[in-house]
Order: structure tokens, then C-alpha cells, then sequence
């Protein structure tokens, strides 16, 4: 009962916030972080439940990104030099969608090759994957730009109404976390998610009961890419311009520092990692340092973090709570 | 079938260097079980203590290679002991993310120290090409290959043929059957971190007077030692030197005959190929496979 409560305060909390916060740069900065917090979620449930630690899931984020902008400005290909694809322009919700479609249908693709290896293997094929990606991005002019990046990107609109503004930003993007966050909580809690977890404890133990271990990873996989893919569009129409930078190598090593510093395998890690992480940046911004130098701050906080909180800060505090509360 | 020739043997020049930091980087894995990310970075400082070295302090060229091998060694050795040294029984994750943390720290400080502009670096080389019938080489490429060859061979008579190498071979094999017959683990574990590292620093010193040093230099670097790695197997030193070869090959014939573009794709592409076909990569041992 106190928890529905202080859920439902902070909730309400974050609600409020464009309305008493006049500061749209800050408020830029909170609609950013959330995209972010969207995205690690996403890692969370390979990361964290499945036990797979993917360093290409930048990709997943950029290919939504692309696919959704792609298919609400329209393109034409071609796909020889006689035979022209084309694709007109679309509404932005059914172009978010294809974001989607487009990102889990790669994470289906990627689960299927990758899995066959482990460990080290598989993080490897990951970065190869996003590299990849990374370069089809920058080389194949006709359809992304490349260099030149993807401009004028609509906004999000329903009839008139039209997200332009950032409030109404930082309200969508509120709760396609939300959703997220109940759609995550649900999966793992479901059969499907305990058999996740029982893959990442022990893989040999799981499939000697009967856990088909390949469905259940690519299953993982399309569903983390489908939500990352889901921020990846979220944030093409929000910033309104793609390029191929938005595959570095750097997004991804954001989205882990925020899961692994959170907490892996917790509901609420992302969010708490994500905010601090996100917001840090701007409170180094205030000591004045050159850009560097909070890079090397965020270098060195995440080699102390993994000594000191090696679990993340989630599982940290709870372990302090329940602690005293024995006491 | 000229233009083939030459391809060829610019793919020979540059597959030397791309073995060296592929050897780096298996030693690593293999001995240590450290999926290392600061390797790009020990290629960058390698380039960059040779613009020191050369280009502020007047320093003879060949002196200041050896001498930015022997800090390469000595970088290495102090990040092992710093940061590694204390995490023995900790699993891959973690490892990863530390280094992960050290390659983000190392390469910003790299940009603090030496500023985001491109540095080149002179050799003492004569700028007219080797002509050999209908291909031609540029004799600072000479230099990097014969160099590079060299060092690869005194990495397998270290690893093969002394004492060290020895406890390093059997740490590889068997880690905790290796303590018990009383190889100190932590001082083998240093040791190759150190080699590794040396081999990543000769590598940018070697290519850092051919190309330009500039502080992201270490990422496509890191990114092709992975793909040497997995082509060969993690852990296996012959198939990471071959490896070295068949990704300048892919790299050259890709850029010639496909796009440019492309070029640095091509590795990645044959590590999806190679892992379809052959997961456990051209030479590895059995392991480490779902």
C-alpha cells in the first residue's frame, strides 16, 4: 500500500515537472536522458535477465531511428539500375512503427547468427554488427545521406495536434517509458522471463529441463531491439536530424554504464543509472571543464563504480534497507 | 592482374602490423581471459610517443621506436597492476566494463594532452617507391613489414622457447594447475598484459610515421585487432597472425574491387561469415560455444 502511493507520487511528481520548471534547456536535457532510459531498459533485458552483454545495441537504437525518419520523409532506391523502390511519405506514427518493426526484425536476424557463440564471441559479433551498421549508414548515399545526414525529420502529429514544443515531448516520452517499464515488469515475471533467468544462471542446468535455449535468447533479443528501436524513433523525431554518428560506439557504452551502474537484472537499475547518467554531464558542465575532462571523470566513475558497487546502486540500497530493517 | 599483384602486396605489407596487434590482443584473452578495450589505446600512445619523441625532442628515429615499444611495455605493465591485478577471479562482465572505463579515460586524455589535430611524423625513409617488375612499394612500408615480421617472431620465441613463456603457456592452459606447480599468476598475468600492450604500441609506432597520430586513431585499430582475433580463434597466436593476413587481403581486394568506402567493412563482414560457417574461428581451441 505505501508502495502504490510513493509510486504514484513520484509518478505525479514527474508529471509536473514542465509545468513548474521554466528552463527548456533543462527540460531538453530530461527529454533526452528519458530516450536514454528507454534505451537501457532495453539493454536491461538482455543484459541483465538474459545475461548477455551486447555492445552493439546502439544499432538497434539507430536502425529505428533511420527506418522511422525513412519512412515518414519517403525515399526511393535502386535496387537495380532499372527497377526503382519508392516509398512515399508517411504519417509519423506508422513510420515510428516500422522504426520498430524494422529494429526487432534485425534483433530476430542478429539472435539468430549470434547466438551461436558465447562470452567474449558474442560481445565481439555484437560491436562487429553496430561497425557494420555504422558503415552501411555513412556509404549508402542514395537512401540515408550518409555524411550529410537526414534533415527536417516531421514531428510526431495526430491531426492538429502536433508535438513540437517540449513539454509535450517530455510528457510522450514519460510514458512510453512507463509503458516500457510495464511491459518489461510483465515479461519477466512471466514463464518467458524466469526461463531468461534461468539461462543466464546456469545455461546447461536450464536446457537440461527443457528450455529451448535459442527461442528464448532471440525471443529476449527481438524485444530488447524492438524497444531500443522504439527510443531510436522517438528520438529522430524529436531531435529531427539522423547521421550516421548516432552508431558510435559511445551510445552503447552509455547505455551500459547506465544498466550496469543502476543495477543489472533490476526493474528499477535503468532508471536510477539512466538519471544519474544522464544528468551528470551537465552538473560536471557546471565546474567549467573541458569536455575531456568529464570524459575522464566518467571513465574513472565507472571503473569505481564496478569495484565498490559491483551490482549497481539498486541492489546496493536494497541490500542497506533490508539490513537495518533485521536490525 | 597488375593491379591484382599490387593488391596483394599491399595486403603483405599491412597484414604484418595487423598481426602484431592481433597477437597483442589473443595473448591477452587467451593468458588473462581480459577482453582488453585499451588495446586501440596502447596503438595510439605507441604513434604518439613517436611525435613526441621524433618530431618535439629531435630524437633518431630508429632510437625513438625502440623507445616507445619499451614505454608501451612499461604502460601496460602499470594498467594491469592498477586496475586488474585486484579483479583475478572476477568474471569477463566485469573485466570488460573496467576496461571499457580505462579505454574512455585513456583516449580523452590522450585528446587533453595532445589536442584533437592530427600529428604527422617524419621518417627517415626515401620518399621513391621499391619497384619490383610491375608492383611498387613505398620503402617506409618495407621498413614497417620487416619490423613488424621481426617482432612477431621474437613474440613466439618468447612464448615458445624461454621459461617465461613457459609459465605463460601453461597459465593458458590449465590457470589454477599452473599455481600449483608455482607459477606466481599475478607477476605472468602482468607480464603479458605488458607483451600485449608492447606489441599494440610497436604497431602505432610502426604505422603512426606512415598515417597521421590523432587521439581516435585506437578505435578502428581496436576494432580490426577484434575481428584478427576472431578469425583466428581467441587465444591462438598462429591463427591470429594468419588472421592478420586474410583481413589486410579482404581489406585491400575489398577497397580495390568493391568500394572504398567499404574497406573498413570488411572485417566485420567476415567475422558474421566466419562465425556462420565456423564458429570457433579458423584455429581455436573448443570452447566458449552455445
Amino acid at each position: 500500500m505505501i508502495n502504490k502511493i510513493l509510486v504514484a507520487a513520484g509518478i505525479a511528481a514527474l508529471v509536473s515537472v514542465p509545468l513548474w520548471l521554466d528552463n527548456s534547456y533543462l527540460l531538453h536535457v530530461l527529454v533526452i536522458t528519458g530516450i536514454f532510459i528507454i534505451a537501457a531498459m532495453s539493454l536491461n533485458l538482455l543484459l541483465g535477465y538474459a545475461g548477455q552483454l551486447s555492445l552493439g545495441h546502439v544499432a538497434f537504437f539507430g536502425i529505428g531511428a533511420y527506418a522511422s525518419a525513412l519512412v515518414s520523409l519517403g525515399f526511393s532506391i535502386h535496387i537495380t539500375p532499372q527497377w526503382v523502390m519508392t516509398v512515399e511519405k508517411n504519417p509519423v506514427w506508422l513510420a515510428m512503427l516500422a522504426g520498430i518493426l524494422a529494429a526487432g526484425a534485425c534483433g530476430w536476424f542478429i539472435g539468430r547468427v549470434a547466438f551461436k557463440v558465447r562470452g567474449a564471441y558474442f560481445v565481439i559479433v555484437s560491436i562487429s554488427f553496430a561497425e557494420v551498421v555504422r558503415l552501411v549508414a555513412l556509404n549508402w548515399v542514395e537512401l540515408t545521406q550518409g555524411p550529410m545526414a537526414l534533415n527536417n525529420i516531421p514531428p510526431l502529429a495526430f491531426n492538429s495536434f502536433v508535438f513540437l514544443k517540449k513539454p509535450e515531448n517530455y510528457w510522450l516520452i514519460l510514458t512510453v517509458a512507463v509503458v516500457c517499464y510495464i511491459l518489461i515488469r510483465r515479461l519477466v515475471n512471466s514463464r518467458a522471463g524466469r526461463a531468461m533467468v534461468a539461462l543466464r544462471e546456469n545455461e546447461a542446468l536450464a536446457a537440461s529441463v527443457g528450455i529451448d535455449v535459442t527461442r528464448y535468447l532471440v525471443l529476449s533479443t527481438v524485444v530488447s531491439a524492438a524497444m531500443a528501436g522504439a527510443a531510436g524513433a522517438l528520438y529522430a523525431h524529436y531531435v529531427r536530424i539522423v547521421d550516421p554518428d548516432i552508431f558510435l560506439f559511445v551510445y552503447t557504452v552509455t547505455m551500459v554504464i547506465m544498466v550496469v551502474t543502476g543495477g543489472k537484472g533490476t526493474l528499477a537499475g535503468p532508471v536510477v543509472g539512466g538519471l544519474i547518467f544522464g544528468l551528470l554531464p551537465e552538473g560536471l558542465r557546471a565546474f567549467a571543464l573541458p569536455p575531456e575532462a568529464q570524459w575522464i571523470a566518467y571513465g574513472v566513475l565507472m571503473v569505481l563504480v564496478v569495484y565498490f558497487l559491483p551490482q549497481g546502486i539498486v541492489p546496493a540500497f536494497r541490500n542497506l534497507f533490508q539490513s537495518k530493517k533485521i536490525a | 592482374m597488375d593491379q591484382f599483384l599490387q593488391h596483394c602486396l599491399n595486403a603483405l605489407m599491412l597484414g604484418g602490423t595487423y598481426a602484431l596487434l592481433g597477437i597483442g590482443l589473443t595473448l591477452i584473452f587467451g593468458i588473462m581471459r581480459v577482453v582488453n578495450f585499451t588495446h586501440g589505446e596502447l596503438y595510439a600512445f605507441g604513434a604518439y610517443m613517436m611525435y613526441m619523441l621524433v618530431m618535439l625532442t629531435g630524437a633518431n628515429f630508429f632510437v625513438a621506436l625502440a623507445l616507445a615499444i619499451a614505454l608501451g611495455v612499461a604502460l601496460g605493465a602499470v594498467l594491469e597492476f592498477v586496475l586488474l591485478r585486484r579483479l583475478h577471479s572476477a568474471d569477463i562482465d566485469t573485466t570488460m566494463l573496467v576496461m571499457i572505463g580505462a579505454w574512455i579515460a585513456l583516449q580523452n586524455a590522450e585528446q587533453l594532452l595532445w589536442s584533437g589535430v592530427a600529428k604527422s611524423i617524419d621518417n627517415p625513409f626515401p620518399s621513391a617507391p621499391l619497384v619490383i617488375g610491375v608492383v611498387s612499394v613505398a620503402w617506409n612500408r618495407v621498413f614497417v613489414f620487416v619490423t613488424a615480421i621481426f617482432l612477431v617472431g621474437v613474440t613466439y620465441v618468447l612464448i615458445n622457447h624461454t621459461k617465461l613463456g613457459k609459465a605463460m603457456r601453461a597459465t593458458f592452459q590449465d590457470r589454477d594447475t599452473a599455481a600449483l606447480m608455482g607459477v606466481r599468476i599475478g607477476n605472468i598475468h602482468t607480464a603479458t598484459f605488458a607483451l600485449g600492450s608492447g606489441l599494440a604500441a610497436a604497431a602505432g609506432a610502426l604505422l603512426g610515421p606512415v598515417f597521421v597520430a590523432y587521439p581516435s586513431m585506437g578505435d578502428l585499430a581496436a576494432a580490426k585487432a577484434f575481428a584478427i582475433v576472431i578469425l583466428g580463434g581467441l587465444g591462438s597466436i598462429g591463427g591470429a597472425t594468419l588472421g592478420g593476413f586474410i583481413l589486410a587481403l579482404a581489406e585491400e581486394l575489398g577497397a580495390g574491387y568493391v568500394s572504398s568506402g567499404y574497406r573498413d567493412a570488411m572485417g566485420f563482414l567476415l567475422i558474421i561469415v566466419i562465425l556462420l560457417f565456423k564458429p570457433t574461428g579458423l584455429f581455436a581451441r573448443k570452447e566458449r560455444i552455445g
